[in-house]
């Protein structure tokens, strides 16, 4: 299965979580492509309170698939403003556009020099290659 | 060291995700495993089982030996070619493993058993089998693929000689025939599944596995990976060794007290452990579980009865139903209300008589209790 190309706008975390910083400086969380594809067909997702506070590297989310329950890690800290209620009903929607209509929740940053910790788009593509040796 | 099918390459060509399944390194999926799912409910699709385990029994006494190794009486099987399944126990009325027993000749019988416990379950059966003077024999050179859905017999049938259609349309289920394939392969073709839908499970030599896979998918059969035959025989009800049963637990305790034939003056392995079980009282039993609220039952969750603690056995998320569905041992009794903890969040089920779906269609009282 050859993986989707990825948006080079993005930045992601080895756990395969990506980020979009919008241009009102709060970003949007997802997860990869390769990351769907790995999980094969999602069945359920539980999302995150809005107002909830998340440390860098904390469970927010957890997605569920035919075959398994996986935790979806915050790249960055701060406060949730926005989840992805659509996905409540179609969860498939993150099988069918991982990096678009499938985001799962928003965060206002509380630090943004997190972000430079994440990878970028051709660092991520060499994390998501060896994964499938 | 993986141990691989003949269609390894195959599956790898279709873009299968692989996974290591009891040592083998098999196809999960080969794109949506849901769709899989609904191609074997609702046409045809097709497993490669190649590392399930073919096992000949041979020997004058091999009848005789069969009585007295399996929980289910193999005196049932008067026509050669007929399959029965059961389990074989050990002296505490542990279940060993599972398998399908066939009858072909009085001195030849032919079992499959699972593939992750085919090393113990060789081992078993030879020690067993020394003082009846049967030949163990695994066939290793044979593959398997399981061909099932409502028009999996008319495809595969539609691949056959012209003169072998008649014999292969008229078999029956839970039956067997060898008879002549496509281009000439020999097949040993058995009306038996794993998916709770009709169809074939066809044992063919390893050298033409590939070539009748192929014929297959030409004749509109879709590959299927084991991600899907783990949804469908769950659905199905039907038990899987290692996560609903072992040697820790009895066929009463697994819901599989119609495989237990406690005829006359039958001294079976494990027939004492069972009567002295029965006769105490079982103290465990398999239910089935719908979770009408979101989320996936999973195997090892703790399950909140009335009357005590069990756990999830088989779980998951059923494509038929739109909802997770499970098996679980809980204590003999009355249940009452039943919660299982996910995550720490302790989510309502309902308890309900499995299979949860029968030729294609959720049984009564599944969906909406």
């Amino acid at each position: 299965m050859s993986d989707k190309e990825i948006p080079g706008d993005l930045k992601f975390q080895k756990t395969h979580e990506w980020v979009r910083v919008e241009d009102d400086g709060t970003v949007t969380v997802g997860i990869s492509d390769h990351a769907q594809g790995a999980l094969g067909d999602l069945v359920y997702v539980e999302l995150p309170e809005i107002g909830a506070s998340v440390q860098v590297g904390s469970g927010v989310a957890i997605v569920e698939s035919v075959k398994a329950a996986s935790d979806i890690y915050a790249p960055v800290s701060g406060e949730v403003i926005a989840v992805n209620v659509v996905l409540s009903d179609k969860p498939e929607t993150i099988n069918e556009d991982a990096f678009g209509d499938g985001w799962i929740f928003k965060l206002k940053l509380s630090d943004r020099s997190e972000l430079d910790n994440l990878l970028t788009a051709d660092e991520y593509a060499e994390v998501a290659e060896n994964d499938d040796h | 060291m993986t141990d691989k099918t003949e269609l390894n390459a195959s599956h790898r060509e279709l873009g299968a995700r692989m996974v290591d399944f009891g040592g083998w390194d098999m196809p999960i999926a080969y794109g949506s495993q849901i769709e899989e799912h609904h191609s074997v409910r609702k046409d045809a699709g097709m497993f490669d089982v190649s590392h399930m385990t073919v096992v000949d029994l041979t020997g004058e006494r091999t009848r005789e030996f069969l009585r007295r190794l399996v929980a289910n009486n193999v005196d049932k099987l008067t026509k050669s070619g007929k399959a029965l399944y059961t389990c074989m126990l050990d002296e505490t009325g542990g279940v060993i493993d599972d398998l399908i027993v066939y009858f072909l000749r009085e001195d030849f019988f032919r079992l499959v058993v699972n593939a992750a416990t085919r090393a113990k379950d060789l081992a078993w059966i030879e020690k067993q089998g020394a003082a009846f003077g049967i030949t163990v024999r695994e066939r290793p050179e044979f593959g398997m693929v399981a061909v099932q859905g409502p028009n999996a017999r008319e495809k595969l049938i539609g691949l056959l000689p012209e003169d072998v259609r008649v014999k292969a349309t008229k078999l029956g289920k839970f039956a067997a025939i060898e008879c002549e394939g496509p281009n000439g392969m020999p097949l040993f073709l058995a009306r038996t599944g794993y998916t709770g839908e009709d169809g074939f499970e066809v044992v063919v030599p390893n050298t033409r596995v590939v070539e009748l896979w192929n014929l297959l998918r030409d004749a509109g059969v879709a590959p299927a990976g084991l991600g899907a035959r783990d949804t469908l025989r769950l659905e199905a009800g039907m038990n899987l060794y290692g996560q609903d049963m072992d040697e820790t637990v009895t066929p009463w305790e697994a819901s599989l007290a119609w495989t237990i034939s406690l005829d006359e003056g039958r001294d079976f392995i494990g027939r004492d452990a069972l009567e002295k079980q029965k006769a105490d009282g079982v103290p465990r039993v398999m239910v089935g579980l719908v979770m009408d609220e979101k989320g996936v039952l999973r195997h090892g969750q703790k399950v909140l009865a009335a009357n005590g603690e069990g756990e999830i056995l088989s779980g998951g998320f059923s494509p038929t139903l739109g909802k997770s569905v499970a098996f679980a041992r809980l204590p003999a009794g009355e249940h009452g209300e039943v919660r299982v903890d996910i995550r720490g969040r302790e989510v309502p089920v309902r308890v309900v008589k499995f299979p949860f779906v029968r030729d294609g269609q959720p049984m009564p009282g599944i969906v909406d209790g």
